[in-house]
Order: structure tokens, then sequence, then C-alpha cells
């Protein structure tokens, strides 16, 4: 039987019936169409599926959509206010901190629950956040540098040198 | 990956919960932070029929001190809570342990009731929690009781827990006189599950001559569930010397695997032992 769920995603409240077997990953990329969300190995070892539930990170492909009846939900989308690329998805794009991208929706939601708890981390810090994000493309090196960066932007609000706005 | 269909309920109080599992379908599963059971779930290794969904029960998170000054942690106080709880930082081990298990992620929804009801035969908490003599209270529509966790587990995936019961609380007695504690484990890599973890409590009563009259060790990923390492624990309170550590699998039919043969699974959990013997040692003030 369908259950009647009530979420608020990036911003905006939406209401859906879900077969309770249904995962928050399934109704965020087809129900609500954002795909920005990756599914890679759909058994929670890779991160790509990774968003915010109330302010933490989880990964959407372990979370039943029942489960997130009532939360709150930030995706990848979510993060450009007003078009403008957020300061961790600019310095992704600044440091190459990604090659074929697939990894980076749920790289960056990481980077962004750290960021919120630690503002400045060290790279210790930053390789620990990611632990549970798996990238096959850039051996990690420039994702930590791009998270490293992030926090220094956020740290003094100015953009970074580049100029570079969405 | 999608699972089996099954019928789904989600209580409003513990007491509803209580009677939904009181009608004792054994196609029943209580569902906590999911994340032991959805992946097996996913996988069609587990098809209940029924999901009793108590993740939004709050009467069941949190962590509050107890009047003889142990901690009551809610049964759904997930990892990451625990972790930013400042009174849990007294337990060493668990400081040890917390940021080891799974990711960020997992952390954020795995549950310590989750973690000592699914019996995992390679799950970090639950040696941790062996050492520190936890209590596990359960509660059911026929009342309430409450089982010291080294009379718990039964086996793998196994446990005396009863089909209509709910772990509502896990309880740590308090730290007294002097005490250290560790967990030191050989994780799997890939899974990070530990292959061989070892954890280790040990203290002495103040003005007791500086021998230890107290060691509590834990032991996982090494026999079929969880176990006490009994052996090593006489052997330390009478020798002080982390070389007790070589009694570690005494009496266990130690695991055997691809990932590690019973031989190097042995030596293996020898190392961790006393590892986390001279580390705790280390710590006692
Ligand atoms: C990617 C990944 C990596 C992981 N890595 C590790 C690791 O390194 N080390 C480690 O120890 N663990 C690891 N885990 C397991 C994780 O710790 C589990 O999530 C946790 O142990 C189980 O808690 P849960 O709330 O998710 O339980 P659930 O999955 O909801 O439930 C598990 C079982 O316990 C029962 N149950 C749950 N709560 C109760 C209750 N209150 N009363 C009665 N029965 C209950 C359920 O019915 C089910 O049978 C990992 C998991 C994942 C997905
Ligand atoms: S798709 Fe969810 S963790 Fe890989
Ligand atoms: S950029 Fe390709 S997987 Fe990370």
């Amino acid at each position: 039987m369908a259950e009647h769920v009530t979420l608020v995603v990036n911003g905006q409240r939406r209401e859906v019936d879900v077969e309770p077997r249904r995962l928050l990953v399934e109704v965020l990329r087809e129900d609500f169409d954002l795909t920005g969300t990756h599914v890679a190995c759909d058994t929670s070892q890779c991160g790509a599926c990774t968003v915010h539930m109330d302010g933490q990170s989880v990964k959407s492909c372990t979370v039943l959509a029942v489960q997130a009846d009532g939360a709150t939900v930030t995706t990848i989308e979510g993060l450009a206010a007003g078009g403008e690329l957020h300061p961790i998805q600019a310095a992704f794009w600044e440091k190459h901190g990604l090659q074929c991208g697939f990894c980076t929706p749920g790289m960056i939601m990481s980077a962004a629950d750290l960021l919120a708890r630690v503002p400045d981390p060290s790279d210790q810090q930053i390789r620990h956040a990611i632990h549970g994000n798996l990238c096959r493309c850039t051996g990690y090196h420039n994702i930590v540098a791009a998270i490293r960066e992030a926090a220094v932007t956020m740290h003094t609000g100015s953009a970074s040198d580049s100029g570079i706005v969405g | 990956m999608t699972s089996l269909a099954f019928d789904y309920r989600r209580p409003d109080s513990v007491d509803q919960a209580l009677a939904l599992l009181a009608e004792a379908d054994p196609g029943t599963k209580v569902l906590a932070g999911g994340h032991s059971l959805l992946p097996i779930m996913k996988t069609r290794l587990a098809q209940p029929g029924r999901l009793i969904d108590i993740g939004h029960l709050g009467e069941l998170r949190g962590v509050h001190r107890l009047g003889d000054g142990g901690l009551s942690i809610g049964a759904l106080t997930t990892y990451s809570r625990l972790l930013a709880n400042p009174a849990i930082t007294v337990y060493g081990l668990l400081a040890d342990v917390l940021p080891t298990i799974g990711d960020v992620q997992v952390r954020n929804r795995g549950t310590i009731g989750g973690a000592v009801a699914h019996v995992d035969p390679a799950a970090d908490l639950p040696a941790c929690l062996l050492a520190l003599d936890a209590e596990v209270v359960v509660r059911s529509a026929r009342g309430g009781r409450t089982i010291a966790l080294t009379s718990f587990f039964e086996g793998a995936f196994n446990s005396v827990l009863l089909p209509d019961e709910l772990i509502t609380e896990i309880r740590l007695p308090a730290a007294s006189g002097d005490y250290g504690s560790a967990y030191r484990a050989q994780e799997q890599p890939a899974s990070g599950y530990a292959l061989a973890g070892a954890a280790v409590v040990i203290g002495r009563s103040t003005g007791g001559g500086g021998r230890f009259d107290r060691a509590a060790i834990g032991i996982t990923g090494v026999g079929e569930c969880p176990y006490r390492a009994s052996a090593v624990e006489q052997e330390f309170l009478s020798s002080g010397d982390p070389a007790a550590a070589a009694h570690a699998t005494d009496g266990v039919l130690v695991a055997s695997d691809i990932h590690a043969d019973r031989e190097y699974r042995t030596a293996l959990i020898r190392v961790q032992v006393r590892r986390a013997l001279e580390a705790a040692i280390e710590r006692v003030g």
C-alpha cells in the first residue's frame, strides 16, 4: 500500500505517494526529477547518492523514502543560490576537483556537511570526512585541495581569485 | 536494487511499537537506522513481510546520566550523536572506536540499538560494550527486563532477544577508580569491519598498591559472535603483563575465511589485544 510522504526538498514542500520499499534516492530522481544525486554502487559503499537529511549527510540509496517523511532534504541542486555556484562548487572547478564528475555531487554534499561542522579542517579531517565517498578518477588529491580552498573562501566570505561565478 | 514488498508500520510511541510487536508475526522486523537491515533486504538476503519503523521515536534517543553515575544511552542514539556527546569521552575506547565505524553517512544513521540487536560477528561496537560491562534494557507488551550484554549474544546474527521485544536502552556502569580503556582493530580494508578487534577496559582501586583488579576484554571478528576473553582477563590480573594476549582465542573456534584464515586471524587478534592492553595501561588515570 502506498504511503503518503511529505518532504521539504531544497526549500520546497513536496508531497508524494510512495510504495514503502522505494528509496529516497529513487523518489528524488524519478518523482522529483532531481537527477543531480547519482546512484553508483546502490549498496551504501560509494557515497554518490549523498544528500542532507535534517542537516546531516546520508546515503539516500540506504534510506527509504518513508523514513524521510517530515524531513528537510538538501540535494546538490539546492546548493547554488540564485544561479551562483556555491563556494564548494566553485572550488571544485577552480582546483580541478573532478574528472568524470560522477562522484562530485556526493563529494560536494559530504564536503558541505564537514564545513558546516568544522569550518577550518586539516587535510586529515577532510580525508576522514570523505571516507564514505569513492572517486575512481582523481586520486582524491585535488578533491582535498578543493575542500581546503572552499573552507578558506567560506571563511573570508570572498570568492576565489579566479572570479568564477555560475 | 529493490527489496521485496513489505507492509510498513510507523508507530507514534514505544507502547504502540510494542503492541505491534506483540502481534508476533515471525516475518516482522524492527527498522531503526536501516544500515544493516536495508542492505540485506535490497540483496534479498532478508525478506521481512512487515517493518515496524521506530526511527521517529524521540523517546528512544539521547544520553542521560544515571543516579549511580552510569550512562543510559537510548537505543536510537546514532554513532554521530554519541561521538558528539562529551559524556562518552571518559570511555576512551568509545572515542577510539566511534570514528572508525563505517563513514560519516553511516554514523549519521546507524544506531547503538541496531548494532547490539544485529549481532554482526565483525561489528566493532559490541566488543566495546562487552568490555564496558554494558546492560541491554528491553521492553515488550509483557513487561521489561535488563540483560547483561555478556549473556545477550548467542551466535552470528542471533541473540536472546525475543521476537516481541524491543531494545530501548543500553546502560554503561560508571567509570570508577583509576581506569584505562582502548580499542584496537585490524580492519578488513574494503568493508571497514573488524578482521580482528579488541576492546580493553582495565582498572585498579585507588590505593590498591598499583595492581590491576579489573580487566574486561571484548573481542570481535574472531568468533561466531563478540565474546569476552576471560582467559586473558585472568592472566592479566595476575601478571599485569600485556603478554596475556596470547590467550585471546582460548576455547574459541576461530573463524576462517578468504580474508584471514584461522592461523592468521589468531595471530592478528593476539596482536590487537596486546596493543589494546598497552594503550589502556598508558591511559590509566
Ligand atoms: C557502508 C556501511 C559500512 C559499515 N561499516 C561498519 C563498520 O566498520 N563497523 C561496524 O561495526 N558496523 C558497520 N556498519 C554497520 C552499521 O554499524 C549498522 O548500521 C548498525 O550497526 C546497525 O544499526 P541500525 O540502526 O542501522 O540498525 P537496522 O539496520 O535498522 O537494524 C539492524 C537489526 O537490528 C534490529 N533492531 C534495530 N534496532 C532495534 C531495537 N531497538 N530493538 C530490537 N531490534 C532492533 C533490526 O530489526 C535488524 O534486525 C556499516 C554499515 C554500512 C551500511
Ligand atoms: S549509490 Fe548510495 S552509496 Fe553508492
Ligand atoms: S571524478 Fe570520476 S569518479 Fe570522481
